[in-house]
């Protein structure tokens, strides 16, 4: 169910990579661990960020949590569909539901991501914890 | 996203495995292992303003007090009159500390002369009981009798004609905080028209063993018209938007009736109780704070604890979300008593961001009574 072309972090986001520009995005685990989305805080086009920055917040009914950034880059587009309705999010969370754009500024990141398998096998080890 | 705390040797009430089998998600909620939702909060919400929802609150603590002494102990305790209560009654009400704050807020039921149930938070049971036993004094004792009562609440406007399929007979002749015992599934039940939701219906206290039964029956019943089982996300968005006060959110220890807005539930003219002096002392003195509703102006959800900043002074976010039914961001806030009127507009700390919200008036939902014919 995670797209295989994807890059993956351990906090639950994804990122597709089209030349410099990275799409970026939380998967169908997160939406679905969050529950109902009604909420969501993104930066302007033009903001630099480094790996790992926080970019945002997510909310639910119940809850608040960061997104952090999987990739270095300058945002170049926010998805204000998903903005306006965030229930876009918890329907489509590798499609329309979609969060920034960015032009990458190195692959260096790109390396430090999962991929589709490590992620499921990620999660599923988080999963067990509980 | 963080992981959910260990959870090491929560408690259970007798619907867990039910709550499995329907699929709902379960969190720690003050050492309870309780469903959070079910097919999710804003669905569930639906559910109960426009047909009904079903709820465990088994986690509530169930204190019976008794004796020939049980009204005058009563009326000492609770800041509300119990000498207005009627047999098959129950009025809102509280204990208090000796500084008129909240040790808890709760029901008191008058099941007959001598004979009462006090229905309290399931974080505050042992507090509750502790106190209740040290200040309680002759002729009346008081029992915690959690163990031995379930608690499902019936809500919403389809409540009324489920409850009569399983009861066999009419529940909505009760008056509202009215009270009486059925059989609902052949299992004995004490039915009290009463609930934390803002809409019509019921809470049925019963026996453990009956808990599973008459929920699945409920379940069956309401299936048809869209009825779901509901958890503590939706119970949270459907009391705030009703403005009813969450212990541990917006009142506790630190807050009086007068400065939660719930100045109806203290009698002064009943005689003496706990706290009644300092209650006094604080009418006399004016009350600088008060509890009021708000919705955000600015983007964002002020939540519980976010700091507010007022035309007269700093206050605080006790309760916020997102109303289902408004489908904008509503909350409540304690701030200078000055700053409470509706439109006055203040400032919340959002996680560092500044964002602007407006005193609303409340309650946000009230429901429409129907048309009398």
């Amino acid at each position: 169910m995670n797209p295989e072309e994807l890059h993956y972090t351990q906090s639950h986001e994804w990122v597709r990579i089209e030349g410099d520009i990275g799409t970026i995005g939380i998967t169908e685990h997160a939406q679905k661990e969050l529950g109902e989305i009604v909420y969501l805080e993104l930066p302007e086009v033009g903001h630099l960020y480094n790996a790992d920055d926080e970019f945002g917040t997510v909310e639910s009914v119940k809850a608040v949590s960061e997104l952090f950034i999987p990739i270095s880059g300058e945002i170049i587009e926010v998805n204000r569909a998903a903005v306006a309705e965030p229930g876009i999010v918890n329907d489509d969370p590798f499609g329309d539901g979609w969060l920034i754009k960015l032009k990458v500024t190195t692959d260096d990141d790109i390396r430090k991501l999962m991929s589709a398998d490590q992620y499921a096998e990620y999660v599923e080890a988080e999963e067990k914890q509980k | 996203m963080s992981a959910p705390a260990e959870a090491a040797a929560l408690k259970r009430t007798p619907l867990f495995s039910l709550h499995r089998e329907l699929g709902a998600k379960l969190i720690d909620f003050g050492g309870w292992e309780m469903p959070v939702q079910y097919s999710g909060i804003l669905e569930e919400h639906r559910a109960v303003r426009e047909r009904a929802g079903i709820f465990d609150v088994s986690h509530m603590g169930e204190l019976e007090v008794r004796g020939p002494g049980a009204e005058a102990a009563l009326q000492r305790l609770t800041p509300n009159d119990v000498s207005r209560l009627a047999d098959g009654r129950c009025h809102y009400s509280a204990f208090l500390t000796e500084r008129g704050t909240f040790i808890d807020d709760l029901l008191v039921y008058r099941r007959g002369a001598g004979d009462f149930l006090v229905v309290v938070n399931a974080s505050n049971r042992a507090k509750d009981f502790a106190w209740a036993s040290s200040s309680i004094g002759g002729d009346a004792e008081v029992q915690d009798a959690s163990d031995a009562w379930s608690l499902l609440a019936l809500q919403g406007p389809l409540s009324g004609s489920i409850l009569a399929r399983a009861a066999g007979e009419d529940p909505t002749d009760l008056p509202y905080y009215g009270f009486r015992m059925m059989r609902v599934e052949g299992f004995p039940a004490l039915v009290s028209r009463t609930g934390y939701t803002g809409e019509d219906g019921f809470e049925i206290y019963l026996a453990p063993d009956a808990a599973e039964p008459v929920m699945r029956a409920l379940l069956e019943m309401g299936r048809a018209e869209g009825v779901l089982p509901c958890g503590l996300g939706a119970r949270d968005t459907l009391r705030l938007e009703a403005k009813m006060a969450l212990y541990g959110n917006d009142i506790d220890e630190t807050v009086t009736p007068w400065e939660a807005d719930l100045g109806w539930i203290v009698k002064m003219q009943k005689g003496d109780f706990v706290g009644r002096d300092a209650l006094a002392r604080q009418k006399a003195a004016g009350v600088t704070r008060k509890l009021a509703g708000f919705e955000m102006v600015d983007r964002g959800i002020a939540r519980h604890g976010y700091a507010a900043a007022a035309p007269h002074g700093p206050g605080v976010v006790t309760s916020g979300t997102h109303s289902p039914t408004l489908k904008i961001p509503i909350g409540l806030a304690l701030l200078p008593a000055a700053d409470t009127a509706v439109g006055t507009e203040f400032e919340t700390d959002i996680r560092g961001r500044a964002a602007k919200a407006r005193v609303a008036p409340t309650p946000f939902y009230k429901r429409k009574k129907e048309a009398t014919p």
